[in-house]
């Protein structure tokens, strides 16, 4: 199929950025759109062009690493899948697609569809663990968990860190990412120990970010391709409650 | 000239690890204090070697390629962890897990560090535990395990089928922990291009910053390689696209030893290849073989839709041809029998390069909530990618390049030929000898990372606590950036017509086809051949779009490639020497009337470590000789 992209692009951190048009001819449905971008691109550097800059590694879904904005939503039409794991099949002859990086002040474009997504790290740094030190461990069967518990901490515990909750969000709101690591230690008894300070010290780092706040429109929710869940944004309120 | 030395402690096999930690040199806290260790890649492995020594009192500087370590390729491991916690009360144990690694590695292994990773495994499962891993449970709350590949035993546990992603988050947490504190410091987005040896120790880093293209100078008191494998020479593969082999090359032309490199996993359940344009492969995990049966029709070229193929016309080739085993065997021998068959041209799907893997009876037995909860996001995954829904019909699998035994080689410290450098987790070749089961790459990596490396190397740092902080305005350092310089700037100035990844997908195709699953003399002559000319027109002929000073994702490639050229070259030497076919190297002259490998003990039972001499002479061959003093090596047998 033939197709017409209009991506975003900006030589770096300091420059304005414009959408450029490129009319793509002989895209086959069996691409994934970043093989699609492959081919973009194999295309540009033959013609003497500027390949367009994007992240990815995994393409398996796992790594977190790709993310776009395409055609106004992150990681495009449907629904639970990541940038790496979507298929061209979903676009028809003749389709313009818009291809745009993260927008979100507390992730700055590095170049063209690049963003710099430090601040996830540092939401991490300011509590996203347990304290034990190698060594200190107990045996692993002396510290029983629900099996539900420990179901619905791995649900939590799956995010990849994308960032498509913050894309996804008017706000530019963190919390569900936030909230999915406060979940799973939440619900595990190695986490309570230190819940107070984690969820105080993550709710802080995250505001000084410039994250915004959480209205509950559930964009974030209906965006993330682990289809993490708005309730643990629900769980995060109540254990910052519980920490004053 | 370069000396062997395996330094593995004497005493019985259960002894050596408990002996040789008491006998280790220690360095007291406040000398830790002064002492700076670099650490490349940080994924299960490297995170959690990073985390650990920067809480013993290390100063920890790590680089990863990635714009954060969450993302490095440990993540994407999928079914489990092998731990010996015996928690189904199967008669498991250390000397079991070690045996069947050994076995399953065809006893190309060196028995010492085989029988540590075993006996390491429980702490590392404490440790998760302890770090908020949600691991699979049963109802009453106890861990739940599962079986895997190659063993009779249950010993995996698992999060559904993302226990490497589980483990790897586990590992960047307490890495990030340590940031926090001010004993960790991540350099991300940066690729170390270049290794600094100093008076014959390893003092330092060249590094490329991914985002200014500025080359920095970084130095330490040791550093350590956690860069992963280098599966990705073959193009295409199950790792992500930007792994790569330079740092491992860079340390091997400075000096350090390169183990079996042809030691290829090639994994028998991948998604096969779907089109030209495809940039990897999706692994589905060997898991999955605990309760899909793996079959292809009865008749060749039968086309039908798997589900109007009775079950009479079917042929379970693994159970037939390996009644003990079954679909459990080992992931080399899964994958020949696929190739086999699918050469044969029983093979199924558009290309006939696949097999099926089919759930119909497990769903039927234990009904499909079960292996939902088993196998739930695999199952999910699978139809992302292939829109396929294999609750409905079979998955459609093909064996891939997935992970190499073969690495730096290092001694029972896990210290390479260079003193002060050191290689953990996938980088080093020591643990899975010449096939590696299921379930025991997460296992080695956290085992290196956590319990193995932040001993052993305190015994070479307590002798460098008089050593200042190593000043990076050295001739060596001078010397090592003007190297990285003129290659890159000689990559830019090539200025041909094919792009690097159209290079990458030639090359990739050389390996897969001469030294892939089946190697034989004359292919491999072959492949030497092609790999040369290949070189040559690359540095003729590349076109590397973009500048030098900015985020440039065309040169990073290029740049990997030119080294992917040096180190499929060993590979295939490797491969050509080794005139016996074991685990994952078979070569076709060698092998038994059953179209089984057929070893050469008497000849062959050594790891060949390869020693650089220069750019257009040929490697020399230093042999370890495996000597096997508490199991008798035999010929592998899953029937």
């Amino acid at each position: 199929m033939n197709i017409t992209l209009e991506i975003w692009r900006q030589k770096n951190k300091e420059t304005k950025g414009q959408f450029v048009t490129y009319k793509l001819e002989g895209v086959s449905s069996e691409m994934t759109f970043l093989e699609m971008l492959d081919y973009l691109n194999e295309k540009l550097v033959k013609e003497g062009g500027d390949p367009v800059a994007f992240d990815s590694d995994c393409r398996e879904g796992i790594c977190g690493m790709c993310g776009l904005y395409i055609n106004g939503r992150p990681n495009g039409p449907k629904e639970g899948v990541t940038t790496c794991q979507l298929s061209m099949s979903v676009f028809n002859d003749g389709d313009t697609i818009t291809v745009e990086p993260w927008r979100s002040k507390a992730f700055p474009v590095i170049k063209d569809l690049v963003v710099d997504r430090t601040s996830f790290d540092k939401l991490i740094e300011a509590g996203g663990y347990i304290s034990v030190n190698t060594g200190a461990a107990p045996e692993a069967n002396s510290i029983l968990v629900k099996k539900e518990n420990a179901d619905r901490a791995f649900e939590a515990g799956i995010c990849i860190g994308c960032g498509s909750c913050v894309a996804a969000c008017k706000n530019a709101s963190a919390m569900l990412f936030v909230s999915a690591k406060i979940s799973q230690f939440a619900l595990l008894p190695q986490g309570k120990v230190e819940a107070k300070e984690r969820v105080r010290a993550l709710v802080q780092t995250m505001d000084e970010f410039g994250f915004g706040n959480c209205s509950n429109t559930g964009a974030c929710e209906a965006e993330c391709p682990k289809e993490i869940k708005l309730v643990n944004i629900a769980r995060l309120n109540r254990e910052y409650y519980k920490a004053y | 000239m370069v000396k062997l030395d395996s330094k593995i402690p004497d005493g019985p096999l259960a002894e050596k690890w408990k002996k040789h930690l008491a006998s280790l040199k220690l360095v007291n806290p406040a000398n830790k204090k002064k002492l700076e260790i670099i650490v490349v890649g940080a994924g299960a492995a490297g995170a959690s070697a990073a985390a650990t020594m920067a809480e013993l009192g290390y100063n920890v500087k790590v680089f990863v390629f990635q714009d954060s370590s969450r993302r490095a390729h440990s993540i994407a491991s999928q079914g489990g962890i092998n731990a010996t916690k015996n928690y189904k009360n199967d008669a498991d144990s250390d000397f079991r897990l070690f045996y069947d690694m050994i076995k399953g590695g065809d006893f190309r292994a060196r028995e010492a560090n085989v029988y540590r990773a075993a006996e390491v495994s429980n702490q590392i499962i404490d440790q998760y535990v302890a770090q908020g891993v949600p691991f699979a449970r049963e109802y009453s709350g106890y861990l739940a395990n599962r079986s895997f590949g190659g063993v009779q035993v249950s010993r995996t546990f698992y999060a559904q089928g993302q226990t490497g992603q589980q483990c790897t988050l586990a590992a960047y947490q307490a890495l990030s922990r340590q940031i926090k504190a001010g004993k960790a410091k991540m350099f991300a987005r940066r690729d170390m291009l270049d290794l600094v040896v100093i008076d014959g120790q390893a003092r330092g880093i060249i590094t490329r910053n991914l985002i200014t293209g500025e080359i920095e100078r970084h130095s330490a008191h040791a550093v350590v390689l956690a860069t992963g494998g280098f599966g990705t020479v073959y193009y295409l593969s199950t790792l992500a696209v930007n792994s790569n082999g330079s740092a491992a090359l860079a340390a091997y032309k400075k000096g350090a030893l390169m183990a079996n490199p042809s030691m290829a996993q090639i994994h028998p359940t991948s998604i096969p290849v779907l089109n030209d344009y495809q940039a990897k492969l999706t692994l589905m995990s060997e898991s999955l073989r605990n309760d899909g049966r793996v079959w292809v029709p009865k008749e060749k070229g039968d086309k039908r839709h798997p589900n109007e193929i009775k079950e009479e016309e079917r042929d379970y080739y693994l159970e037939r041809k390996y009644p003990a085993f079954g679909n459990l065997v080992p992931r080399d021998v899964a994958s020949r029998a696929a190739k086999e068959r699918c050469d044969e041209g029983y093979g199924v799907g558009e290309t006939g390069l696949a097999v099926n893997l089919d759930f119909k009876d497990a769903i039927q037995s234990q009904g499909k909530d079960a292996i939902k909860a088993k196998y739930g996001t695999l199952f999910d995954l699978y139809e992302k990618v292939t829109g396929i829904n294999p609750y409905e019909e079979p998955m459609r699998i093909y064996p891939a390049s997935h992970y190499t035994m073969g690495g730096l080689w290092v001694d029972y410290n896990l210290m390479t030929t260079i003193p002060g450098l050191y290689a953990i987790g996938e980088a080093n070749f020591s643990d899975h000898g010449a096939n590696r089961l299921g379930a025991s790459s997460l296992m080695q990596c956290s085992g290196d990372g956590y319990f193995i490396l932040p001993a052993t190397i305190g015994d070479y740092l307590a002798d460098q606590i008089k050593v200042p902080k190593i000043p990076t305005d050295t001739p060596e350092f001078d010397e090592a950036e003007k190297a990285v310089k003129d290659k890159l700037n000689r990559l830019m100035s090539v200025n041909g017509t094919q792009t690097p990844t159209s290079f990458h997908k030639r090359l990739g195709n050389i390996l897969w086809t001469y030294s892939g699953m089946s190697r034989n003399e004359e292919g491999l002559k072959k492949a030497l051949k092609e790999i040369k000319e290949l070189k040559e027109e690359f540095w003729k002929d590349v076109k590397v779009a973009g500048e030098l000073n900015e985020l440039n994702h065309e040169l990073e490639k290029a740049a990997r490639i030119a080294d992917f050229f040096d180190l499929a070259n060993l590979i295939v030497i490797d491969a050509l020497n080794r005139k016996e076919s074991c685990g994952a190297h078979f070569r076709e002259e060698y092998q038994t009337d059953e179209g089984e490998p057929q070893r050469d003990d008497k000849n062959y039972s050594y790891v060949a470590a390869w020693e650089y001499t220069g750019e257009n002479s040929d490697p020399i061959l230093h042999k370890e000789e495996l000597k096997f003093e508490f199991v008798t090596p035999v010929q592998r047998s899953y029937k």
